[in-house]
């Protein structure tokens, strides 16, 4: 702590201060020019004027959205009229049933269905409320959804169907979480470093993503892309700011607070580029598939394919190669790894670099999983990582994986009994509870807890 | 660009009640990490503690004015009794993570619209500050503190503010000069030599994160009054964040650190804004917008905290062997 420090580590400090500034900067001009930061207050009519399920560009940043099927499918062209806070507008319901309409501000808003758009022998079911207040509750999204039939009451799923179909969602959260958390838990292994901005290596794979969508590439290359910006990113991280304060001994928390500063820089020099809107990847609706009891949307099934691919392609690279060895040598016990000829500073590149990209994956995910892409998506879901590898136990990288998906699952069951504004909180409690009997967590060694 | 009214609004900030509630809640976080070691990253958590007791139990119990602060007082040593029983055995990271999830919580509870009748939700609360403004003995007009001028209200919230913020530096310092503040000190630097001498060390622990989440909560409420509304943004992380900025400013080991690190957080802040939309008027800069203008002052903030932590963690009074960590 007390070295000091040298000429050239100051130097590449400030070229990589410099730097970092500088692209982050300048990067994604494409996305503000798609879609201005500041969008000029645009008038209620143009933005109810799309149609509902087919988002462009949102001129309003807060949503109120919804979807409209009876037993015999989808109830297109259905008027939907939402008023409050000096705001008036309407909203037709699209072929698929989901309208969604963009309010100025956050509050209460009148949503009214107008009865006589229905079809013919449609009719709301009993105990549906119309009008009705709906409330923001913080995310920039609510949904509220009008049941039909004759006699329906609202709760018409069984429990167990419920419980079915949140256990899916809660998988596909999991799953995407573990990726995030997977990459946090390796460099805390490797580094013993507590990294904060891992919730800005989250927000920048979907940012880029966006930003290549934006410029015209096809959203599959735009995301690989995205992956690798995000290994990039770790790279850049690693090799212009961690290694030379590993390299000057500094403490972990120093390295900690240093991490907030870095989280707070990201997160404005984002928020500078991207706007403080919420913006959508392409294909963000997709259509609900059907199995059986439970139902999941396509989007939620393809993220929880692909997260389950790609960790358990991580598990065989950690088991089954050399490199994994190595990494599990460091994360164990760095001195004898570099006593016994590994390059321990190769490997914590290549965790960074892996780290990154599946922060980057893992953000994409999350802009389809909320959905949408804003610049403070991973501080959102940045405890709820920590929570799982804290779950987990720290330094584990399966630990990690089962604490994610514990947490994925809790959140989404929990919505069952708890109101969905409180459903991250459920989590939080279980992390402090299991730190109270079990500090080291799940997987987690004795030694690790001080 | 008029350089004497961007001077006169930094001047402003460096007395506002918020630079007082950011004082004080560093203060608390001075006595947690910089005395103690604790590694408490949910003083925002106590602030909203400090804010909602007192705003709820006036405006839903209809509690005159020291019950109300008392009810926030409370609510906030219950607080840091409840975080502390689980939290203060385990590591430093832990803890910080435990007690930014904490503060999270409170946060999200706050927000929840099944609570909407006694917190607001998202909205917050507001009109419960006349209580607080009806003690005010000054007579209604305009007083000048040196080259700003504001009203009987504007100057009474901060006579009372910067009031208690000297109380408070002055019961930290006789406290950290006292036998109790010594062996905090000394678990700070080694648990295990305090442990030895059998002092027990949770206990003390214990204490100090009362004490900090004291000094949080009356952070919250000197926060919360001029503005008349308390809203449960204002209390994320990020605050938690910007007090440490301040903390790390002004040097984290010291009484008057966390002081004058919020005014210099604040009145850079306000003379950056000044500078850059003054600049941005006369069309000095054109490739950033008012808004861009005012993300990129938290950019700094961002990089500062960074480059305070590199080169100068003591800050700018502190003593380098006095840091909680080596």
């Amino acid at each position: 702590m007390i070295t000091r420090p040298t000429p050239a580590w100051i130097r590449r400090l400030l070229v990589f201060a410099t730097g970092l500034i500088a692209v982050l900067l300048l990067s994604a001009p494409a996305a503000q020019g798609y879609h201005p930061g500041t969008p000029a207050a645009p008038s209620a009519v143009a933005s109810s004027s799309l149609p509902a399920g087919q988002i462009v560009a949102q001129e309003f940043s807060d949503r109120i959205s919804g979807v409209l099927r009876n037993a015999d499918g989808p109830l297109p062209d259905v008027t939907i009229s939402v008023s409050g806070n000096g705001f008036d507008g309407e909203t037709t319901s699209a072929a698929n049933g989901s309208w969604s309409i963009g309010v100025p501000e956050q509050g209460a808003y009148e949503v009214t269905l107008e009865v006589d758009t229905l079809p013919e022998g449609t009719a709301l079911a009993e105990g549906q409320a119309n009008p009705r207040t709906v409330t923001f509750a913080g995310t920039s999204n609510v949904t509220t959804l009008f049941l039909f039939g004759d006699g329906i009451v609202a709760n018409t799923t069984s429990f167990w169907d419920t419980l079915a179909e949140r256990t899916l969602a809660g998988l596909s959260f999991g799953l995407l979480l573990a990726l995030s958390a997977v990459g946090l838990s390796l460099i805390f292994g490797t580094t013993g470093l507590t990294n904060f901005a891992h919730g800005e290596m989250v927000t920048f794979g979907a940012v880029v993503a966006f930003g290549f969508a934006a410029i015209g590439l096809p959203i599959f290359v735009a995301i690989p892309l995205a992956v690798v910006a995000g290994a990039l990113l770790g790279w850049v991280q690693d090799a212009g700011l961690w290694k030379p304060l590993r390299r000057r001994g500094t403490g972990l928390v120093p390295m900690m607070i240093v991490s907030i500063g870095l989280a707070l820089a990201l997160r404005y020099i984002i928020q500078f580029n991207f706007g403080g809107a919420t913006q959508q990847l392409p294909g963000a609706q997709s259509a609900r598939l059907d199995f059986g009891p439970v139902s999941i949307s396509q989007n939620n099934l393809n993220s929880l394919l692909i997260s389950l691919v790609i960790i358990l392609l991580v598990g065989f690279l950690l088991l089954r190669t050399r490199i994994g060895k190595a990494t599990r040598a460091v994360s164990d016990n760095p001195a004898l790894a570099a006593a016994s000829g590994i390059d321990v500073d190769r490997v914590i590149r290549i965790v960074w670099m892996v780290g990154g990209a599946l922060a980057a994956l893992g953000g994409i995910l999350w802009a389809y999983y909320r959905p949408g892409v804003s610049f403070n998506m991973g501080q959102q879901i940045l405890l709820l990582i920590f929570a799982g590898v804290v779950l987990g136990g720290l330094g584990t990288v399966f630990g990690a994986l089962i604490g994610s998906i514990i947490v994925g699952l809790f959140v989404e069951i929990s919505t069952i009994w708890l109101e969905a504004d409180l459903k991250y909180v459920g989590a939080l409690l279980i992390m402090i509870l299991v730190l109270l009997f079990r500090p080291q967590g799940i997987l987690g060694r004795k030694e690790r807890v001080g | 660009m008029d350089f004497g009214n961007i001077l006169a609004l930094a001047f402003g900030e460096m007395i506002s009640p918020t630079t007082a509630a950011y004082a004080l809640a560093a203060l608390g976080l001075a006595v947690h990490f910089g005395y103690s070691g604790l590694l408490n990253f949910g003083q925002a958590g106590f602030m909203a503690v400090g804010a909602y007791g007192y705003a709820i139990s006036t405006l839903t119990f209809n509690a005159p004015l020291p019950v109300a602060v008392l009810v926030a007082l409370t609510a906030s040593v219950l607080f840091a009794l409840i975080l502390g029983i689980p939290t203060l055995r385990l590591r430093a990271d832990y803890l910080a993570i435990v007690t930014i999830a904490a503060a999270e919580i409170v946060r999200y509870i706050v927000t929840t619209n099944g609570l909407t009748d006694v917190t607001g939700s998202a909205n917050g609360l507001a009109n419960f500050e006349n209580g607080f403004f009806a003690l005010n003995p000054l007579a209604p007009g305009s007083y000048n503190v040196g080259p700003i001028s504001m009203n009987e209200r504007d100057l009474w919230i901060r006579i009372v503010g910067w009031t208690i913020v000297a109380l408070a530096c002055l019961t930290v310092w006789l406290l950290m000069r006292s036998p109790w503040g010594r062996v905090l000190k000394g678990i700070r630097e080694d648990e295990n030599a305090v442990r030895a001498l059998g002092k027990n060390v949770y206990a003390y622990k214990m204490q100090a994160l009362v004490i900090g989440g004291l000094l949080g909560s009356l952070a919250g409420m000197i926060f919360t009054l001029p503005r008349g509304a308390v809203q449960p943004a204002n209390y994320a992380t990020e605050l938690t964040f910007f007090l440490y900025t301040c903390l790390l400013l002004g040097g984290m080991a010291t009484v008057l650190g966390p002081v004058i690190g919020a005014m210099i957080f604040w009145v850079v802040l306000s003379l950056t804004q000044g500078l850059l939309y003054g600049a941005i008027e006369i069309g000095a800069i054109t490739f950033l917008s008012n808004v861009q203008a005012g993300q990129l002052r938290y950019i700094l903030v961002g990089v500062a905290l960074m480059l305070l932590m590199v080169f100068r963690p003591q800050g700018v009074l502190g003593n380098k062997k006095e840091l909680a960590f080596a």
